[in-house]
This record gives structure tokens, C-alpha cells and sequence, in this order.
């Protein structure tokens, strides 16, 4: 038997395999595109006659009446974006947050500084300890994210609305000349929506930041630490602006989730067509309208529809190609800090 | 999702092979061949004809009955393009949809039901309104609820000083079109806007999302009021208004009293029968009928045969079931005028 050489060419089925290989992975790559495509152009083409029909004046105007035959979603587009930046200011703020708090080691070492007293910290199972509390806080931010929608919305109908309406009630008596205060809760509304939205999209921003925060490398930290900056200094000034196009890219990610958030919203924003800044008033939203009119939707109202869901794609890829583009501005200026 | 797929035509072909050929190798058999029912639509009856279906398919082997409650738009629809052995709605069926079925639509009234206005308000337990005051609600007019035209017709009740919470459908009903059909019948006003229609421009309130939506709505809210079905209302223990009727009467929605308004209501000859504002004293104003959509013609003797047992059924034994789930029997005479309408369903 002779021996085999340390190298040798690549037999013609490694060689098929892996063009065949490389082929599928072109040809699947491609087909994930072309899906996409094929998607927009149906919705398009089912689009076309209502856009023919109502022009942009379907984008301006505000009233939706199917027995006058006037359509339009002024509302419910000011809805989608108003409660996504709502729900994306408050869902960065805790997620980012989360993220530090799960990447610095805060829970960590404060369980490692406890085992410590009782002089448990190298023990064979306690030792393990501050690792696997981190393991599962992180797992039960990220098991958010498997509640299903409609859970979401049952659980803010009975327990958010409730549990808010004193706040906004009080909030609407004394602060009533401030805008965001102006109308009363009245039940589902723009702050319950808001709320239950910024927790759905809190385990996209919060996984994707601790990602980002503990890719930065250790030297930097050990660097920072080492001119003397305290532990704060060091995330507020070395480690969130190096991971920052990590996270920002999470906070695109979760925008987009909440731009396209359905059922929850279906059921908690009140689906008032209104334009109102006042967090208490009822709203709507582009996918909770087209949740609610397409089960019964006459064909005709099915092209009004087709536009509706055609203007929300557009919103996300706006949203998308503009957060790509301040990714790309931002990284500029913080690449020095990567190694 | 169901709505991209517009195209159902594609699979009658296929369908229609299976059909066939389930219909020609089973005749020979000693065995009772396998028959499968298809029906779909109004979820105002769901729970109705889900009991129904499983009583008469637990004393018929042999036979399967699926009913989808997909909403009296989604069942017409279903209707037209032939995806169903039968359709359901609550809203019958516009003459225009009816041209479209190729050989006829057999419409059969199978049950009825009142619409209520539940509420919520502490410490009131018998709620009168006035037809000027509940229509003047739903118009966003009547803002408080110790509006003079709230309070007339309730003496020594306790009404709060605080706004009235109006809770809509979010989605196309045939429930809002049985309510905004009534309210356009006796105010002027909201029969200029919003009108009758499935899913309304309504002026005023928060909307939400199906019966349970709206119930959950009512529930949470202080100073709620809104509509949903009898049924619905009853199950739940929801506080439901007694409503002035057009004899100027208070009747508080009872079977018994939804029955009465059924009786004065005139029956057709193509059972699509309204009464949006019914003249009897003491019957209650908001009642319909729900109707089952079948073909006059089926292709498939079984299913025929099934078809019409299985409506016999329901309008003999059937109806017995109906007010324990918050439904109204129907009309004797209605009954035997549906009976002789089913003589119009045949074979191909």
C-alpha cells in the first residue's frame, strides 16, 4: 500500500462537488433575490389600477371611506413611522442598556464578589455560577423574541392598558396643554401600542449590541483601564463608540420590525384614522389596516389594499437604504479604534 | 397568505378530478361511501353550525363536514370561486355576486341573532337608551354620559360625569353592517355618513379587532360602550343596554324579544330578508338573519344527498340548539318555507 502524499490535486469529484456546490449556493443566492422581486412586482401589478385611480392624492389625503369610495393613508402612515420611532427611542434606550449590563460583566461580578464572602468563588459547581446567570438572563432577553404576536397584544389589551391608565389619566389632567398629553386614554391608543412594541423589538437591539460590545477587543478596554479611566469612562467613551455601528445596525434591524408589526398593533392602536401627536389618542398603522380590511376585502378594495401594502414596503426600504447610509458615514469615523 | 394566491381557478381542475373520481369508484362499494363537506365563511353562526355539523357527523359516520369561519366576505368570495361545497354570510348576498355563480344560488336563512350595546360603567346595572341617544353616540354627539338625552330616560340612576369610550369594529363585520344598517335606518343623520357599510368611516371611537377584541375593549375601559353579538354578550356576562324601539318602547335584548321583531319581518321569495328597524311593540330594533349560500346545481349526487339531509337536519333539530348559544330560533313558517326552498337544489 503506498502512502499518501501530503498534497495532491483534488480528484474530479472533489472538483464536481464543489462546483456543484459553488453553483447551488449562486443559484439559491440569486432565487432569494428574484423572490423578492417577484413579490414587489405582483404587489405592484395588483397595486396598479388603485394607483392609476387615486394618484398620490392617496398618500395626502385622510380620509378612508369605502362607501364614498375614497381611500387614502396620511394617517396611517404618520402611525407606522410615529409609533416605530416611538417604540425605537424607548426600545434602544433599555435594549443598549440590557446589552452593557449583560456584556461588561455587571451581573457577573457582583455574583463573583457574593461567592467571595463565603469563599465559594473557585468552587467546582458555585464557580460556575456568575457565568451561566448571565447565560440565562441573556436567554430569557432573547426568549422574547418566540412570544407570539398575538400574545403581545392580549397581554397589553388586559395588563398594559390597565395598568397605564392611571399615569395617563393624571398626565392628561395636569400636563393636558402639552401635546403629547392633549387627548385622554380612552383604551387601545398610541402609548400602549408604543410600549408593548418597544419590548418586541427590545431582543433584536439588545442581542445585536451585546454582539458588537463584546467584539470589541480587550486590549482597548485593558488600554483605557490602563490610563487610568474608571469602568464608566471606559463604556461611554472607548467601548460603545467602537461597537457603535454594531448596534446602530441592530437599531435598523429592530426599526424595521416594528415598521411592519402587525397583529399586536392590530389590537392595541385603537385603529383611529387620526393624525395626533398626543401619545393617549388612537392611531393606525399601515399593517394593522391592511390586517383588518383584507379578510373581507371586496376586489376592488383588494387594489387599494395592494397600494397601501406597496407604499409600507417603501417606507422600510427607505428606512433601510437610509440607516445603511449613516452606517456608512459613522464608520468612517470610528474605525481608528478598531485594532 | 390566502391573499396572493388569487388565483383558486388554478386547482379546480385538480379538484374537480378528485371530486369525480371519489364520486364514480365509491358507488359500487356495499360500504357508505366517505363525504366530505367544504363550507366557509360568517363567524357569527361559527359556533352554531360547529355544533351542528359535529352532532350530525357523530351520527353519520360517514360523513365530514369542515366549516371555516373566515368572515361573510372571505365565505362569499370562497362562494364564487367555487372553493367550497357551500358559502356563509351574514350580510345574504349582492344580486351582482348572486349573476356571478353559473347555475344559481339557493340562499337558506338558518338562524338569527340581535346585535347589544354592552358598556361598562360602575354602578349601573340597567342602562336605557333612547333611539336619539344611542344613535347620537355612535355619531361622536353624545360625549358624556350624564348627557340630558342619556339621563331622560334613566331616572335615579347614577350617570358619570365623565366621556363616553364608543369601541368599533377594526374589521369588516357583517356584524357592523346588521348595526350601521339600524342606525341609518332611524337617524338621517348617519345614513349620510358613515352610512351602512362593513367596515365604516366611523367619526368617533377606538376600534378593535374582532367580537373578543371589542368585548376586551369594553372590559378594560371605564366608560366603554359598544356592539357585539347577542351570543357573545351572554357568555360573557357583559352588562347589555335595553334600547327604545320603533314603537317607542324599551325592550332589553332577550331571545324571546328578538324572536317577536323575526315574526314581523317578511320573508321573500329569495329569503334575503331585512328589517332594519322592525315596527313591533314589543320586539327587540337590532335582529338578522344569517343565511347559508348554496349552489342549485352540484355535480355530486352524494354530496347532494348529504347536503340535504344535513339541512333537514338543522332546520328540525337544528333549531333547538340555537338559543342555548344566544341564537333565535326561527319562525315556524320560516322554517317550512326553507324546507320547500330546498326542492330547488338539484343535480347537475
Amino acid at each position: 500500500m503506498s502512502s499518501v502524499p501530503i498534497s495532491q490535486p483534488p480528484t474530479r469529484a472533489q472538483r464536481i462537488t464543489n462546483i456543484v456546490f459553488q453553483k447551488t449556493c449562486y443559484g439559491f443566492a440569486w432565487l432569494s433575490i428574484v423572490l423578492v422581486a417577484f413579490i414587489v412586482l405582483r404587489i405592484a401589478s395588483a397595486a396598479l389600477p388603485a394607483m392609476r385611480e387615486y394618484g398620490l392624492g392617496f398618500l395626502t389625503g385622510t380620509t378612508w371611506d369605502p362607501n364614498e369610495g375614497t381611500y387614502s393613508i396620511l394617517p396611517e402612515m404618520w402611525g407606522t413611522i410615529y409609533s416605530s420611532l416611538l417604540a425605537l427611542i424607548i426600545g434602544t434606550a433599555f435594549g443598549v442598556a440590557v446589552a452593557i449590563f449583560l456584556s461588561e460583566g455587571y451581573v457577573g461580578d457582583f455574583i463573583f464578589n457574593t461567592l467571595k464572602i463565603f469563599n465559594l468563588h473557585f468552587h467546582k459547581v458555585w464557580g460556575k455560577l456568575p457565568e451561566r446567570a448571565e447565560q440565562l438572563l441573556r436567554n430569557l432577553i432573547e426568549l422574547l423574541a418566540a412570544i407570539p404576536s398575538v400574545v403581545y397584544g392580549l397581554w397589553g389589551l388586559f395588563v398594559v392598558i390597565p395598568a397605564i391608565r392611571p399615569a395617563a389619566g393624571w398626565l392628561h389632567a395636569e400636563l393636558g396643554w402639552f401635546p403629547l398629553f392633549g387627548t385622554d386614554l380612552a383604551g387601545p391608543g398610541m402609548l400602549p401600542a408604543v410600549l408593548v412594541l418597544s419590548i418586541m423589538i427590545l431582543p433584536t437591539i439588545t442581542a445585536i449590541s451585546r454582539n458588537s460590545l463584546t467584539a470589541v477587543p480587550s486590549r482597548l478596554r485593558m488600554a483605557a483601564y490602563g490610563l487610568g479611566a474608571t469602568r464608566w469612562e471606559t463604556v461611554l467613551a472607548v467601548i460603545l463608540p467602537t461597537a457603535l455601528r454594531g448596534i446602530f445596525g441592530g437599531v435598523v434591524l429592530a426599526f424595521g420590525r416594528a415598521l411592519g408589526e402587525t397583529m399586536a398593533l392590530a389590537m392595541l392602536v385603537g385603529n383611529a384614522n387620526k393624525i395626533s401627536v398626543s401619545l393617549f389618542s388612537p392611531a393606525n398603522t399601515l399593517a394593522a389596516l391592511l390586517a383588518n380590511s383584507f379578510p373581507e376585502a371586496r376586489p376592488k378594495d383588494v387594489g387599494v389594499l395592494m397600494y397601501a401594502a406597496l407604499v409600507l414596503l417603501a417606507i422600510t426600504l427607505v428606512v433601510n437604504i437610509a440607516g445603511a447610509a449613516i452606517l456608512q458615514r459613522a464608520s468612517g469615523e470610528h474605525d481608528g479604534a478598531r485594532t | 397568505m390566502q391573499i396572493f394566491s388569487r388565483r383558486p381557478v388554478l386547482f379546480l381542475p385538480i379538484a374537480a378530478i378528485l371530486l369525480s373520481s371519489c364520486g364514480g369508484t365509491a358507488k359500487p362499494d356495499a360500504a357508505a361511501p366517505q363525504v366530505k363537506l367544504q363550507g366557509a365563511g360568517a363567524s357569527f353562526p361559527a359556533p352554531l353550525y360547529s355544533k351542528w355539523f359535529k352532532s350530525y357527523s357523530s351520527t353519520h359516520n360517514n360523513v365530514q363536514i369542515d366549516y371555516q369561519s373566515i368572515g361573510s366576505g372571505g365565505g362569499v368570495k370562497s362562494f364564487i370561486d367555487k372553493t367550497v361545497d357551500f358559502g356563509a354570510s351574514d350580510a345574504a348576498m349582492k344580486p351582482e355576486d348572486i349573476a356571478r355563480v353559473e347555475g344559481g344560488v339557493q340562499l337558506l336563512p338558518m338562524t338569527a341573532g340581535s346585535v347589544v350595546l354592552t358598556y361598562n360603567l360602575d354602578g349601573v346595572t340597567d342602562l336605557k337608551l333612547s333611539r336619539k341617544a344611542y344613535s347620537g353616540i355612535f355619531l361622536g354627539k353624545i360625549k358624556n354620559w350624564n348627557d340630558p338625552l342619556i339621563a331622560a330616560a334613566n331616572p335615579g340612576a347614577k350617570l358619570p360625569n365623565s366621556p363616553i369610550n364608543v369601541v368599533v369594529r377594526a374589521d369588516s363585520s357583517g356584524t357592523t353592517f346588521v348595526f350601521t344598517q339600524h342606525l341609518s335606518a332611524i337617524s338621517e343623520e348617519f345614513k349620510k355618513s358613515p352610512g351602512t357599510n362593513n367596515m365604516p368611516n366611523w367619526p368617533i371611537g377606538t376600534k378593535s379587532k374582532g367580537n373578543e377584541g371589542v368585548t376586551a375593549s369594553i372590559k378594560t375601559t371605564p366608560g366603554a360602550i359598544g356592539y357585539i353579538e347577542y351570543g357573545y354578550a351572554k357568555n360573557l356576562n357583559m352588562a347589555m343596554a335595553t334600547l327604545e324601539n320603533k314603537a317607542g318602547k324599551f325592550i332589553a335584548p332577550t331571545i324571546a324579544a328578538g324572536q317577536a321583531s323575526l315574526a314581523a319581518t317578511e320573508m321573500p321569495e329569495n329569503f334575503i330578508a331585512w328589517n332594519p328597524d322592525p315596527d313591533v311593540a314589543d320586539g327587540y330594533p337590532i335582529v338578522t338573519y344569517t343565511w347559508l349560500l348554496c349552489y342549485k346545481q352540484y355535480a355530486d349526487k352524494e354530496k347532494l344527498a348529504v347536503l340535504e339531509d344535513l339541512l333537514n337536519y338543522t332546520l328540525t333539530e337544528g333549531q333547538k340548539d340555537s338559543e342555548a348559544l344566544g341564537y333565535i330560533p326561527l319562525p315556524a313558517p320560516v322554517v317550512e318555507k326553507v324546507k320547500a326552498a330546498l326542492q330547488n337544489i338539484k343535480a347537475l
